[in-house]
């Protein structure tokens, strides 16, 4: 008898495949597309000329710009909001905030295209809708992203260990101290991965800009549509597509978020 | 060491064997698990696989039950090749250390678990008369009727619709016995079935464990970290080490006769002494000649091992050894004195106590002396010179005195070797053999004191020292050194050796310049 | 005593702003009005505009029918894959493990144009293949991230019991592994349908021309009227709204009874 056997390990085979078909090819596709343009013949050369049309371009640099300061602002306020949310969610003595934990994240299992118009339906009620584009679709990004923010927040505060900050009062630390040296440090891969959830979809979730601003702002994410769907030059959407991953990959070195663990990621670990 | 077993056992000594491992070894990435074994299990014997952890027990039972397969060699069941067999193809069954009773079915369901798979053959006779068999599932009743039995004999009748949760660990331990038996299975493995109980439970568990293996009449292989244990319930102990197979024999044998420093000192407790063979069945330790019975050749370096308690404590002037009490320490049967005997420490366990500051004196008699063959008695390894004339060895870079290769040379100030007759030699990657004595090597806490580094694997107290081992983290490179000083196993420690003390010698002519 | 106010102050703020969007809908779903704003008086002319409405009908149809194949595959795979990165050796589980965050970290829109132009390259664009195959991009990381934890919980040695015990490696994985890790893989599955449904552009990018779901229609509805909604739709998603608040709770409520009951 030989060694085949049947192994678990032979599960991850289709799974595998699928990840090799389905993530990494395509975005090799997109390496390729975005360093590639049509030559004179019609057929594909090898070029650099996207890089530069991009890095030159005022129009697409300001909306690159526009872009990162909308997602800073949204995830700034997302931040401002959830932690204090998070903090007292997590300390408070109900017997089941995990409940009261659910009623402020419901909204994360309802299609966030009706909630973005029914916000829509909202705004225009109260007359913003088509005089302030700007505030509108920070409004939205922290209407739709809040809830990634608070959870993991929530997670890291409320498994945070009580005997911590029972030992820093000890010590003598007061209730500021206490929280800004031992209970913020500790939460902080809360934080980072909060951060690192609401930056990304901030900058190119272009159905929120798109329904709050009618249509007048155009984010990076939308600037990638546009030059897939309208302009039909895929390879500049590819160029952009591979700025906007370096900025993604950026932003986790800086947070540290390549460590984190994705459990969070989207309320993985709620149903 | 491993052919020649269990020739002293008492039990079923004319049985077939049942089991047998045929040069097995096991590499795990590149750990050696379990190196180069021979063994043999006899029909209906209790063989335990005793050793610290990592000695290769649990991951040779794991060959045995088909979980791992060997890297190399065999392994027979009632002489047939099972070496590739998938585990649940293998009359063998397994109870685990931690039960892995499965904890979404209740206890009748866990038990029957087997049963359920199980086909048997059963013949029919058709309308013509003729007789022919058909794989046939257990019907519901026999599996009833089985399930029934198995779980009388670990005294849970009516456990049946308990859930797994509820049930305590000695109770959850007699299930994994039950699911495993009601298949009755030719062996029953167990691997360290009973580490996870109290103490009380465990020693209740040993004795029902032994009765179990008395009425069901088949053979267990059972794996223990715990000597004690492994000498109350086995008719056969196999010791192990490092993957590899340091005694088999009968628990009195292991006892009494060790084979080796670490089997004196890993079954029961027990002094040993650095001796020498001074005559014919006379044996030097603790500055005096004893009488033993043991034969070796004269002036041979030897292991000496006294049980503490074949030492006799007499009058202070009428012992063979004289010493003081420094320690007593009552034990519940007995007191455990410590004696210093000159520069040695002489533990003796006695019913009678003494106290400290007694002086004392000790007799052995030669039947209470164990002399055995020592593993080594200096370091060799495998090294090289480099451009600044040290030589790399065990995992480290030490100064040596490079001139001692070539009687009467020097060095120039290049660094080049100038020989005896005026020939320049470049040492740079000559190989070289290094030799280092037991006495010759330092260990330190600062781990940039000395050539090399690594953790402290084993500590062997010899009467007025302790022999440590120090193993290097890459290539595992054993210093084996005597020390007066107290170290902890783990310690992370670096190795000293004074140049003068590394003694080298040529593997072949260096190059030319 | 103020900090207590303010914690309750602060709550009660958030809440209203994430709840006022969907109560106004609600409430304006009862009226037969076209713009939100000016109450008709109560009626529920809206749903049944909205249940005769067959296009509309249709669309949720197709959103709920892709939403369960999606998630069946993406469970079927995500599953598989999990146990056989969880007893693969390092060397082959690191890497699946980092591709995995791959469509977890990235952008929406960049997971969707590569796909696109993954299915323009074999000429699948735009068909129903290359829209499941979106959706389970989305989807199955997060099975293997719902089903992982369950794996590294069980008992390394019931697979190994089971199989001692005479069962074949696949009777031990669906008898004893697949009932231990059966919550991971609920959740995983639960986790796809809420993805699928949620997702916008994904779906905008790998869809049949004339296939919609709830989510492209209500954006082109946006995109096309200079009304925001129509009157149905509103409807609609007050609907939604309802039926996914009262799911949720209901699954929460009750797996916190359990929770409670175990102790």
């Amino acid at each position: 008898m030989t060694k085949l056997r049947f192994s678990r390990k032979q599960l991850c085979i289709p799974y595998a495949l699928f990840l090799i078909l389905f993530v990494v090819f395509p975005m090799l596709m997109i390496l390729f597309y975005a360093f590639t343009g049509e030559g004179a013949d019609g057929g594909l050369t090898f070029t650099f000329a996207n890089f530069a049309d991009f890095f030159t371009s005022r129009a697409k640099l300001s909306t690159l710009l526009m872009s990162i300061t909308i997602a800073i602002i949204s995830t700034a306020i997302c931040l401002i909001i959830a932690y204090p949310l998070a903090y007292i969610l997590a300390r408070s003595n109900l017997k089941r905030k995990n409940v009261l934990l659910m009623i402020f994240i419901m909204p994360m299992w309802i299609n966030f295209v009706l909630r973005i118009t029914a916000l829509r339906e909202l705004l225009d009620l109260v007359g913003l809708l088509g005089t302030e584009n700007y505030l509108n679709t920070i409004i939205g990004m922290v209407y739709d992203f809040l809830p990634f923010m608070l959870l993991p927040l929530y997670t890291t505060l409320e498994k945070l260990d009580k005997s911590y900050l029972e030992a820093a009062a000890d010590l003598g630390g007061n209730k500021f101290t206490v929280f800004t040296r031992v209970t913020f440090p500790l939460s902080m891969p809360g934080v980072i991965s909060g951060i690192t959830m609401v930056f990304m979809p901030s900058m190119t979730n272009y159905v929120v800009s798109d329904t709050l601003s009618n249509f007048n702002i155009t984010i990076l994410g939308k600037l990638i549509d546009e030059y897939f769907t309208t302009y039909d030059n895929w390879h500049m959407g590819s160029m952009i597509s591979i700025i906007l991953l370096v900025i993604i990959f950026l932003t986790l070195l800086a947070t540290g978020g390549f460590k984190e663990d994705k459990s969070n990621a989207r309320g993985a670990n709620l149903w | 060491m491993a052919e020649n077993k269990n020739d002293a056992m008492n039990s079923p000594s004319k049985a077939e064997k049942i089991i047998e491992i045929v040069g097995a070894s096991k590499i795990f990435d590149d750990t050696v698990a379990v190196d180069n074994i021979d063994l043999y299990v006899r029909k209906g014997e209790f063989i335990t696989f005793l050793g610290p952890s990592g000695c290769g027990k649990t991951t040779t039972l794991r060959m045995i039950a088909g979980f791992d397969i060997p890297t190399s060699g065999k392994i027979l069941l009632g002489g047939k090749d099972i070496t590739n067999l998938p585990p649940n193809k293998r009359p063998i069954n397994t109870v685990f250390q931690r039960y892995a009773l499965f904890p979404h079915y209740n206890i009748y369901d866990n038990v029957a678990f087997g049963l359920k798979l199980k086909k048997i053959p059963v013949t029919y006779v058709n309308a013509k008369g003729e007789t022919y068999t058909k794989m046939q599932k257990l019907t519901r009743r026999e599996i009833d009727e089985k399930v029934k039995n198995a779980l009388a004999v670990v005294d849970l009748e009516g456990f049946e619709k308990r859930s797994v949760s509820t049930l305590s660990g000695g109770q959850q331990q007699r299930v994994a016995i039950a699911r495993a038996i009601v298949n009755e299975p030719e062996i029953l493995l167990l691997d360290e079935p009973l580490g996870a109980l109290d103490l009380k439970m465990r020693k209740e568990m040993q004795i029902e464990l032994k009765a179990m293996h008395k009425k069901l009449g088949i053979t267990f292989i059972y794996v223990t970290h715990d000597q004690e244990e492994a000498l109350t319930m086995s008719d056969t102990i196999v010791v192990m080490k490092d993957g590899q197979i340091q005694q088999i024999g009968t628990p009195t044998a292991i006892y009494n006769e060790p084979a080796n420093a670490f089997v004196a000192n890993f079954i029961g407790d027990s002094n040993l002494f650095n001796g020498t063979m001074v005559g014919k069945m006379s044996v030097r330790f603790c500055n005096r000649n004893f009488k033993c019975l043991d034969d070796f050749a004269l002036h041979e370096k030897v292991d000496v091992v006294v049980r503490p308690e074949d030492i006799r404590m007499t009058d202070a002037d009428k012992g063979m050894l004289k010493g003081e009490v420094i320690s007593v320490v009552f034990k519940g049967v007995h007191y455990e004195i410590t004696v210093k005997a000159g520069k040695t420490e002489v533990v003796v366990q006695s019913t009678e106590s003494r106290n400290v500051g007694d002086v004392i004196g000790l007799d052995i008699l030669p039947d209470g002396i164990h002399i055995m063959k020592k593993e080594f008695t200096v370091n060799r390894y495998d090294g090289y010179i480099t451009k600044r004339n040290t030589v790399a060895f065990g995992d480290g870079e030490f100064e040596c005195d490079v001139t001692q290769l070539y009687p009467g040379s020097l060095l120039d100030e290049e660094g080049y070797l100038v020989t005896a007759d005026g020939e320049k030699l470049d040492l740079t990657d000559t190989d070289v053999t290094v030799e280092v004595g037991f006495t010759d090597i330092e260990i330190s806490d600062d781990a940039d004191a000395g050539g090399a580094r690594g953790h402290i694997v084993s500590i062997i107290y010899k009467g007025d020292h302790y022999q440590v081992i120090v193993r290097t983290e890459e290539n595992e490179e054993d210093f084996v050194l005597d020390t007066e000083d107290l170290w902890n196993e783990n310690d992370f420690v670096s190795v000293k050796i004074p140049p003068e003390k590394i003694r080298l010698s040529l593997k072949q002519e260096a190059k030319q310049k | 005593m103020v900090k207590k106010i303010l914690s309750v102050a602060l709550c009660v703020a958030v809440l209203v702003f994430i709840y006022s969007p969907i109560l106004l809908l609600v409430v304006y779903s009862f009226t037969d009005a076209n713009v939100i704003g000016k109450w008709e008086g109560f009626s529920f002319k809206l749903y049944a505009d909205l249940f005769q409405n067959r296009e509309i009908m249709r669309i949720l149809l197709n959103t709920v029918v892709l939403a369960l194949v999606a998630a069946v595959l993406s469970t079927v795979i995500g599953t598989a894959g999990a146990i056989g990165i969880f007893y693969s050796k390092k060397k082959v589980a690191a890497p699946l493990k980092g591709i995995s965050q791959i469509p977890i970290i990235n952008a929406e829109i960049v997971t969707a144009i590569s796909l696109a132009l993954l299915f323009s390259f074999i000429s699948l664009y735009r068909t129903y293949f290359s829209l499941i195959v979106g959706h389970m991009v989305l989807c199955t990381p997060f099975v293997v991230l719902s089903v992982m934890p369950k794996l590294k919980q069980m008992d390394p040695n019931v697979y190994e019991a089971a199989l001692d015990l005479g069962a074949s490696p696949s009777t031990a994985l669906f008898k004893v592994v697949i009932p231990q890790i059966f919550s991971g893989i609920v959740s995983g599955f639960m986790l796809s349908i809420t993805l699928s449904l949620d997702d916008y552009i994904v779906t905008a990018f790998t869809k049949p021309r004339t296939f919609d779901t709830i989510s492209t229609y209500v954006y082109n509805a946006v995109k096309n009227g200079t009304n925001s909604s129509t009157p149905a739709l509103r409807a609609l998603s007050a609907l939604i709204f309802i039926v996914m608040i009262a799911a949720v709770l209901a699954v929460n409520l009750r797996a916190g009874k359990k929770k409670e009951g175990a102790k």
